[in-house]
């Protein structure tokens, strides 16, 4: 689902811009803050949010992904409840 | 967008969405835990909103000046950034491809975002979307034309999917009646959508 | 195994379970190195909370194309076969 290339579609490319929220900034603060750590690495933010069913992944935004992936890796390594 | 207040995590956040909240109780968890602390969150906001794409444009300006700054620019462009007292980023190997009269190359993460932001500031969402992710790779002249870039047939046209942890710097080709200029105004032309490579730098203003 | 620049390679077209950074549309072409990065520690391992060791060397490869249009992708050496 995330291996897009040549993935065929006629969709135009969607350029209008988009302000990081708040809480988009802090997810991307807290992944870096995480693999800094050595708590959770890159591959494995990649790879949970490749865990994710296909209908979750194309409808959460970008950054829900990384939330997703965050919450499932650390329950999965016992490092969140 | 208020992300110059400090972060008191006693207060509840008006008019968030549910995820605001859901990111804040992460935090709070996370911390509570000493996995992290609130100022590690903090310096990385701090890091992440300081990015732009000024820092890539001065790289490219230096380098349309400089031909031996160019030379190891195109051999070592972590280092070279370096050297102009610009962060990198934390990824090990920067890659500058330079576009020239025959070449003009395209940078995509067709499995996810990969993307230089250390020195371009955060991508934009289209750079992270399906469309591109998909066609940058099957169709990118028409990706191109998307954009208002038309390239002459005679030019290769190479397309970079960045699938690993190397970041890739496009350095568009100078423009011409640019003569003159000196380096600031050199980088006032380069654009962040010019140093991914789905535009062309701005055209000099003629007086 | 390792490659030199301008050789000829081919990209494995084998499945991988879990996750890997070879995208299914570069599996089975064939292509020239254009760069080699140096070594990185393994994403298929590393995501997977193990140290990604040993590294494996990584290379910029030019799919073979007729067109005058070219894609280029990074592609860690274990994906990688000499191409006669």
């Amino acid at each position: 689902m995330h291996d897009r290339g040549g993935w065929p579609t006629d969709d135009p490319i969607d350029r209008a811009e988009h302000e990081l929220a708040d809480w988009e900034l802090r997810v991307d603060a807290i992944v870096g803050a995480l693999a800094a750590r050595r708590v959770m690495n890159v591959d494995e933010l990649r790879r949970g949010i490749e865990s994710m069913s296909p209908e979750e992944y194309e409808h959460a935004s970008y950054y829900e992904r990384w939330l997703y992936s965050v919450e499932t890796v650390l329950k999965e390594k016992g490092v969140l409840d | 967008m208020s992300h110059d207040h400090d972060h008191d995590h006693d207060h509840e956040p008006i008019d968030e969405p549910a995820i605001a909240l859901r990111v804040q109780a992460l935090e709070s968890a996370l911390v509570e835990k000493g996995v992290i602390s609130h100022e590690d969150v903090r310096q990385r906001i701090d890091w992440l909103v300081s990015r732009s794409p000024a820092d890539g444009a001065r790289i490219v300006a230096r380098a349309w000046v400089d031909p031996e700054f160019k030379g190891r620019l195109l051999a070592d462009a972590r280092e070279a950034a370096l050297e102009l007292g610009l962060d990198p980023g934390p990824s090990p190997v920067v890659v500058a491809l330079e576009n020239t009269q025959n070449v003009h190359h395209m940078v995509v993460c067709t499995l996810c975002s990969c993307y230089p932001k250390a020195l371009l500031g955060p991508p934009p969402e289209w750079y992270k979307s399906f469309p591109y992710r998909s066609r940058a790779v099957s169709d990118p002249r028409a990706v191109l034309g998307e954009f208002g870039v038309v390239l002459d047939n005679d030019i290769e046209l190479r397309v970079v999917d960045s699938t690993a942890d190397i970041r890739y710097l496009v350095i568009p080709r100078r423009p011409a009646g640019t003569e003159g200029m000196d380096e600031e105004e050199l980088a006032a032309l380069v654009t962040r959508d010019s140093m991914i490579g789905v535009a062309q730098p701005r055209e000099p203003v003629t007086a | 195994m390792s490659f030199a620049a301008g050789q000829q390679v081919r990209i494995a077209s084998r499945s991988h379970d879990g996750h890997h950074r070879t995208p299914a549309y570069v599996k089975g072409q064939t292509g020239t190195v254009v760069r080699i990065h140096g070594t990185f520690t393994n994403p298929e391992t590393r995501a997977y909370g193990e140290h990604g060791l040993p590294k494996q060397q990584l290379y910029l490869v030019a799919l073979s194309s007729d067109t005058n249009e070219k894609v280029l992708v990074d592609v860690y050496e274990h994906w990688l076969e000499a191409d006669e």
